[in-house]
């Protein structure tokens, strides 16, 4: 079956080269966290602790023991899928995890889409019409979207649309308290809402979501409509678009077919890259929003030297990026034929 | 309209219950109006259990509001506005009634006869010497605060009969009733927690993070650590007057400003622990309560293992070079108490008290030039960024002033996570800024964990033999004993003139509330929701 279907076979392949890097990840974060200052037993011993108490806490978490061992360990509950307690939350990660990655993913997606619904055709009109008001538009919106920092966008929408306005929700987080979470199937509000069909809820979940995907999306906006702009232009100005013209094609056929998805190369790659950072980026927004992701529960565990949490966040990043890299290459195929997936 | 269900009625019927499905889902919008009070706070609730390793301050709350003790502090009016715990002053929670032997080494409690866990059984002596035996035993934080009671073994907890509970102690002590009051020796029901204990953990320690099984004037409702608790009032509560709300919601906002837009809007009732700048400028708005914290002082800590720390002229000259009101202003936007300009002569024994330090660069380089570095040194200033806020603007002015006095002063900034291990651990910090606050309210439990060699907020390494043993005299001592006020008033003088620890302000917790009242300061630091309401 494999030797039937090369994509099939190459998918395969490109999984297997990610496990090295898996590996990789593994080790790394395991050392790095022990190599972070500070003593997470003399943090969680409490308020009042002496060197007994701290040294009781040690030894609970097993912080006495040689470092080689407490890699083993570590190893050993990772293959039997435990990432290990977290002492910040007091939950297993991977239930924190489970719970703040598609909060995470949900904020970080709804903003992509906002910034591709804006920035494509804004891009794609600047680079249509070089010099004219559009075009320079484009580049003050661009400007402004990377120039002011997410926090700073995020209070500055929150003093408008909550505070003077009033016509924003409470930035309370993923849903006011007045409603109860939907049921977790996928952990995105917006689809576990749908799924039972609460439009309640959902509406509530949509409504919080507006000011931070916003506040997102004017990050992001820049380097996507930046790069579709580009990328337009290039294809523009290419031999086989004044061949098309010369051939007396449309210009809306010359325009999209043509132009616009040869254009789209670029702007796929830079949609992963601008995801990632979108991602890390989140931190400030969900701190000013009281959103409960993953970003924030990261840099909470970092502080406090809390190892399972910081290593279980790097892994399920980890595993993020090789799939959304996989997926990418994936999108390349689908988009130019040209490029063959198995003599990569 | 005919009774039987043809396909047609039956699909009306599906449109109907479907319509009201989402509102079901949600509570009802007019209970927010009536019974629900909501709160947030930039702090993580990460365990429902107390006597959990790790758990953090914040969720202390749990155990005060879904746990009973023995006993509990008054109340009384607090400085500042509002409402406090009254230390002096012991009120019954669970026990109904207790007596102290003449030698004060037994105490016998009487347990409330109506008392009740939530799940309908009667609160025992058993589940009293059940819950004091785990606090005693499981390590860690629980342990350290029963043992300043003189609370140490499960074999001085004897439960006589069901409403009979017994303490024996090895010596009399002042602190023992009080320590009965804090957080930590609450009461849990030992029937539901030893049906969910194992082998591997006889105390029950993984059933009770996640459900509290107590008998307390909340329930917890719902919990999503990182996001939210719900409490909901247990009707059945005989540990105090009930509470008004029915429901109190407590949500995480990490964002200050954010903390700050909800409460000034009404959307929220109060904000608890808001920054200084937010509270001195809210304070106009909304009700804003800044209660000076209780046997707490920001300090100014030169450490002796430092070798020019320890000439007494040097430490002389930084308490009168240090810009104190300044400082209050910068770094406490004046919420909280002054701790400079007192009386030296020392006539009472209330702590934290005014030093006879002010600001004089004269006189500080008159000491200066006294001392045996006439020429200065120089010297790492180290402060925690996770307490910047108030340390950063302090170590800049501080180091503005030592500078004119001729030490050079270069600000070390170390990391939340290594802070508590270099300054308080390995005590290794040259001048450093340090908090120490005292839960137990006396003067003699400040100076045990602050002054007394080896004490882990003793951050100056400091010892003085006459501290020392006065120390060791006071701390179980009455405080109506005739030598008690003259031995507090020694160590006052002592520690004074000796400054291993240079107060500069005694610090404010404070809480903004936009339509609720009946907020009272507690020691802890968390919010006791059962005596708010709405207004």
């Amino acid at each position: 079956m494999l030797a039937a279907s090369p994509r099939l076979r190459a998918t395969m392949l490109r999984v297997a080269q990610s496990i090295p890097v898996v590996i990789g990840v593994v080790i790394i974060s395991f050392l790095l966290t022990r190599a972070l200052p500070g003593d997470p037993a003399v943090y969680f011993a409490g308020v009042a602790a002496d060197t007994e108490s701290i040294e009781q806490t040690r030894v609970a978490m097993g912080l006495d023991k040689p470092l080689v061992q407490q890699f083993f360990i570590y190893v050993g509950n990772l293959a039997q899928g435990d990432l290990g307690q977290s002492l910040t939350s007091g939950r297993s990660v991977a239930a924190d995890l489970a719970k703040r990655l598609p909060a995470s993913l949900e904020l970080t997606l709804s903003a992509l889409i906002l910034a591709i619904v804006i920035a494509v055709p804004l891009g794609v009109l600047a680079a249509t019409r070089p010099g004219t008001w559009v075009d320079h538009l484009c580049r003050v919106i661009v400007t402004a979207g990377v120039s002011l920092p997410t926090f700073f966008t995020g209070i500055l929408l929150i003093y408008i649309f909550y505070y003077l306005l009033g016509i924003a929700p409470s930035p309370l987080g993923r849903l006011d308290f007045i409603y109860l979470d939907p049921d977790h199937v996928t952990g995105f509000y917006l689809i576990d809402a749908a799924l039972m069909g609460d439009w309640e809820t959902w509406v509530g979940a949509a409504k919080q979501l507006i000011l931070p995907a916003t506040t997102l999306a004017l990050f992001t906006l820049a380097p996507i409509a930046r790069m579709t702009r580009a990328a337009m232009l290039t294809a523009l100005s290419s031999d086989f678009i004044r061949t098309a013209r010369a051939a007396g094609l449309s210009s809306r056929t010359v325009l999209y077919r043509y132009a616009f998805r040869n254009a789209l190369l670029p702007v796929v790659t830079t949609l992963g890259m601008v995801f990632s950072f979108a991602l890390g980026a989140n931190v400030l927004v969900e701190k000013v929003f009281a959103w409960p992701g993953i970003g924030s529960y990261a840099v909470e565990a970092l502080v406090v030297s809390d190892y399972a949490a910081v290593q279980g966040f790097v892994l399920a990043m980890a595993l993020l990026f090789v799939a959304l890299n996989l997926m990418i290459d994936l999108l390349y195929t689908a988009i130019d034929p040209r490029i063959g997936f198995s003599s990569k | 309209m005919t009774n039987t269900t043809n396909r047609r009625n039956f699909l009306k019927m599906g449109a109907a219950s479907a319509s009201v499905l989402p509102f079901l889902r949600a509570m009802p919008a007019t209970a927010q109006g009536s019974d629900t009070l909501v709160v947030v706070t930039g702090a993580t609730i990460n365990s429902l259990d107390l006597h959990r390793t790790g758990t953090s301050r914040a969720s202390y709350q749990v155990g005060i509001n879904c746990y009973d003790r023995l006993v509990s502090f008054g109340t009384k009016e607090a400085t500042g506005g509002g409402l406090s715990y009254d230390y002096e002053v012991i009120e019954p929670e669970l026990a109904e009634s207790w007596t102290e032997s003449d030698d004060g080494l037994t105490l016998t409690f009487k347990l409330k006869s109506n008392a009740t866990f939530w799940d309908g059984r009667k609160v025992t002596a058993a589940d009293v010497k059940w819950s004091f035996d785990r606090a005693v035993s499981v390590g860690g934080f629980p342990t350290v605060q029963m043992k300043a009671g003189g609370l140490e073994r499960p074999d001085q907890f004897i439960a006589v009969d069901d409403e009979t509970f017994v303490i024996k102690l090895d010596r009399a002590s002042k602190l023992t009733i009080p320590d009965l009051a804090v957080p930590v020796p609450y009461v849990m029901n030992s029937v539901e927690a030893l049906a969910n204990a194992t082998e591997d953990d006889p105390w029950a320690m993984e059933y009770l993070h996640t459900t509290p099984a107590g008998s307390g004037a909340y329930k917890v409702a719902r919990w999503t650590p990182g996001e939210q608790l719900v409490y909901e009032r247990n009707d059945d509560w005989v540990g105090g007057d009930l509470p008004a709300i029915q429901r109190i919601v407590i949500r995480e906002v990490p964002s200050p400003a954010t903390r700050r837009a909800l409460v000034e809007r009404g959307d929220v009732q109060i904000a608890f622990d808001i920054p200084d700048k937010d509270a001195a400028e809210l304070a106009d708005v909304i009700d804003v309560f800044s209660t000076p914290v209780e046997n707490c002082i920001h300090c100014l800590c030169p450490n002796f293992a430092f070798e020019p720390f320890q000439d007494s002229n040097v430490r002389k000259a930084i308490a009168y070079a240090v810009p104190y009101e300044d400082i209050f202003q910068a770094a406490a936007y004046g919420r909280g108490l002054p701790m400079w300009g007192g009386e030296e002569e020392i006539n009472d024994i209330a702590w934290p008290r005014k030093t006879q330090y002010y600001t004089d660069i004269e006189k500080a380089k008159e000491l200066m030039a006294a001392s045996a570095y006439p020429d200065g040194f120089e010297v790492p200033l180290s402060i925690s960024l996770d307490l910047a806020s108030w340390m950063e603007p302090t170590a800049l002015l501080v180091q503005e002033a030592l500078g004119e006095i001729g030490i050079t002063v270069e600000i070390e900034k170390i990391p939340g996570a290594n802070w508590r291990t270099a300054v308080l651990v390995e005590k290794r910090l040259p001048l450093h800024l340090e908090n120490f606050g005292g839960w137990l309210n006396t003067p003699d439990y400040y100076f045990f964990w602050a002054y007394q060699d080896g004490h882990l907020f003793n951050s100056s390494n400091y010892r003085n033999e006459e501290v020392e043993e006065l120390t060791n005299a006071t701390l179980h001592m009455p405080m109506d004993d005739p030598e008690y006020a003259p031995k507090i008033m020694r160590m006052f003088e002592i520690v004074l003139d000796e400054l291993p620890r240079i107060p500069l302000y005694q610090p404010a917790l404070n809480v903004a509330a936009n339509g609720a009242e009946g907020y009272e300061f507690w020691f802890h630091r968390q919010l006791d929701s059962r005596p708010l309401k709405l207004t």
